[in-house]
């Protein structure tokens, strides 16, 4: 057991607790029953402070290991504590892809879960949770094996319950085949924001993979110019040499804390035309690998460490379908307030589980990373959360590190039904985090 | 909880009625801030302070009484207040002071002692207790009211004065032992400022409002400055006074 400073990917708002790696399920257990505050953390890939808890108890699931062979049907059983690298690293040479993977590989599938995350294909396969097909999970009021069918009002809250129920140890995932190691995309650059959502909103149903960046930077008529990039799985007869190989370790790292204003309005704008001229027009059938697809930013190690001491937030939110013009003003009111923002990634949501704290629903969902700093930015954001709620949509809480709590039950309206999951399984409320701490996800 | 832009839900104020502390709690509640506990001496303006910040919007609100001369009764001060606050803390501000009658007190020895215990002892042993809670917490935050008094002691306030260097050293002794506990101080080092406290003494220059001082404390905490000066400008000034030869040093301090 040690004390440890923790914080999310943004390195925003520290708070210090005992670390603890227990390596079996009853060391989970007796891990729980010793602390009245203990949340589980994985890799530390969430932004803001959804896996630490002052004071109390961080339980690193990495020690609960072990990836189980993959049935002809794809099944496998899988640790908790195992990554989605270590997992692709053995999966796809026997031919399978994860079902759906976030934008890094360094994240837990125990941390998948409690995120419920979603992927490039959001739009046709949904969140990681529609691919569970059951989870081993240890609550302070005993342990049971959950799925769809059996306890399912735990088994949804659990699944995008930011690890408020308890501890995964174990999960039964349903893999995806795949025949090469490579993706077919298409890439289309569009000079403003209305071409570039009318483009997915018609072709995204042709691809499994789609998402655009958008440069929140530019103003009048290039406002929220865009890359689409899109794609498909290549088969054996797709490409002239199909290989099966695993993805390999980030080359580069910056190995300090940039100085704080590096990334300003200026450099910002800077990357972001580099960024966008550097993108083809126009091209069709380009063969990628797929880390250089899917996790284009594990190519740098600690590369939050850019944006300074201060940190950044990464502010994500989904609206429906109808509301894409909220998406649209969220753009607008950010290039206006001129707070630097790289590029947006925007993405259309499919069908959602039906996790009451689960993020995606249908319609689209931006998400934008800005460095702490600018005065103006808390207020923007708190802004940006009513054309949200208006719009019938919500933030991420994976990703939020600043929302009002007053603000929590208009996003998530079955956040009752969560909250008397949780009093079942959790009646002296010892599962907390930072996170639910400030957003009163703990139950009272 | 506190979140990424510094910004607290749970704040303890020791020295809370004072318009310095009312300004803040006001900026505090503007922001994310919801439970307000309050310490100080008067009941009466104890209560009419909570009731400010339940308009400033704070949904619960609390008064902790306390006597800065009472030096035993820090620490049940203090606990008091986490207590009352019932869920971990994000800010104790400490706010508590008496700048005295200089004049009065230089030839007394019980006044001189006075402004030394409620400036400088009574402070630093409620900082004791409350480093203890926050740093078991593993998260929280400080800030404490210094002032430009304390970077160089002058003949017409040098108990006050004296008394707030003391407070500072602490403070900034107090800020490195911190280091690695989630915890952070942050010292504030107005000018002279407008107020009930400072009302019918001469203005010396730089002198700000207490909305002024409470918006520069409010950008310090989103910053985490170690020290901050209000207004900004003083950090440049206080370096030139630390300098000053002292025959120099006594004609710029007699003014005011």
């Amino acid at each position: 057991m040690t004390r440890e400073r923790l914080t999310g990917w943004g390195r925003t708002a520290p708070s210090v607790a005992e670390v603890v790696t227990p390596d079996d399920e009853e060391g989970v257990v007796a891990a729980i029953a010793g602390s009245s505050a203990v949340i589980a953390r994985g890799l530390g890939r969430s932004y803001g402070d959804a896996a630490q808890v002052g004071g109390g108890v961080a339980l690193s699931n990495l020690g609960l290991g072990g990836v189980g062979p993959i049935d002809e049907g794809g099944r496998l059983s899988v640790g908790a504590g195992v990554s989605f690298d270590e997992l692709l690293a053995s999966s796809i040479p026997q031919g399978w892809f994860v079902p759906v993977t976030p934008g890094t590989r360094q994240v837990t599938l125990g941390g998948a879960i409690a995120a419920d995350v979603h992927g490039k294909n959001h739009h046709v396969d949904g969140s990681i949770g529609a691919h569970v097909l059951d989870l081993r999970l240890v609550t302070p009021t005993g342990t049971s094996d959950v799925s769809p069918t059996k306890d399912p009002d735990l088994f949804w809250a659990t699944v995008g319950g930011m690890g408020l129920t308890g501890v995964v140890t174990r999960l039964t995932l349903e893999m995806l085949p795949i025949e090469t190691d490579r993706v077919l995309v298409d890439t289309e650059r569009f000079d403003n924001l209305d071409a570039v959502m009318a483009a997915m909103a018609e072709g995204d149903q042709d691809y499994r993979y789609s998402v655009a960046w958008v440069d929140c930077m530019t103003r009048g008529a290039h406002m929220g110019r865009a890359i689409l990039t899109r794609g498909n799985h290549a088969g054996a007869g797709d490409v002239t040499s199909a290989t099966l190989t695993g993805p390999t370790p980030a080359r580069l790292a910056v190995p300090f804390d940039a100085p704080s204003g590096l990334l300003n309005s200026w450099s910002v704008r800077a990357f972001n035309e580099l960024w966008f001229r550097s993108a083809p027009r126009h091209e069709v059938g380009e063969a990628q690998g797929l880390a250089t697809f899917f996790h284009p930013l594990d190519g740098v190690r600690d590369w939050n460490r850019l944006y300074g001491r201060r940190g950044f937030v990464q502010y994500q939110f989904c609206v429906p379908d109808d509301a894409g013009e909220t998406v649209v003003r969220a753009i607008t009111r950010l290039s206006d307030s001129r707070v630097p923002s790289f590029l947006a990634v925007l993405k259309r949501f499919g069908a959602a589980t039906p996790g009451p704290l689960s993020f995606p629903a249908p319609g689209w969902t931006l998400a934008l990373d800005l460095p702490v700093g600018p005065a103006a930015l808390p207020g923007v954001l708190d802004e940006l959360d009513e054309l949200v709620i208006a719009a019938r949509g919500r933030v991420y809480f994976a990703k939020d590190a600043r929302l009002n709590p007053s603000k929590v039950r208009a996003m998530y309206p079955h956040l009752a039904d969560f909250l008397e999951v949780k009093e079942r399984v959790d009646p002296e409320h010892r599962m907390t985090s930072d996170l639910a701490r400030r957003l009163g996800l703990t139950g009272e | 909880m506190d979140n990424a832009f510094g910004q607290p839900q749970s704040v303890i104020v020791l020295g809370g009625t004072s318009d310095i502390a009312r300004a803040l709690t006001k900026r505090l509640c503007a922001a994310r801030t919801r439970s307000v506990v309050l310490a100080g001496r008067d009941a009466a303006r104890l209560a009419a302070a909570a009731d400010e910040a339940r308009g400033y919007g704070a949904s619960m609100t609390a008064t902790v009484h306390f006597d800065a001369e009472d030096l035993a009764g820090a620490r049940r001060c203090v606990d008091e207040a986490f207590t009352q606050a019932g869920e971990p803390v994000d800010l104790v501000v400490v706010a508590v002071g008496q700048l005295g009658d200089q004049l009065l007190d230089e030839d007394d020895p019980a006044r001189a002692a006075s402004s030394a215990v409620v400036n400088f002892a009574w402070p630093s042993a409620a900082l004791a207790e409350v480093r203890a809670r926050l740093v078991a917490q593993g998260h929280g935050r400080i800030i404490v009211l210094s002032s430009i008094a304390s970077v160089r002691v002058r003949r017409n306030a040098y108990l006050y004065g004296a008394a707030k260097a003391g407070l500072d050293r602490v403070c900034q002794g107090l800020a490195s032992s911190l280091s690695g506990t989630g915890v952070s101080l942050q010292i504030v080092r107005p000018a002279f400022v407008r107020s009930k406290m400072t009302a019918g003494r001469p203005e010396t220059p730089f002198s700000t409002g207490v909305n002024e001082l409470a918006e520069t404390i409010v950008r310090g905490l989103a910053t985490g400055a170690p020290v901050i000066w209000s207004p900004p400008v003083l950090r440049y000034v206080a370096l030139v006074l630390r300098v000053l030869p002292a025959p120099l040093w006594r004609l710029v301090a007699a003014r005011g």
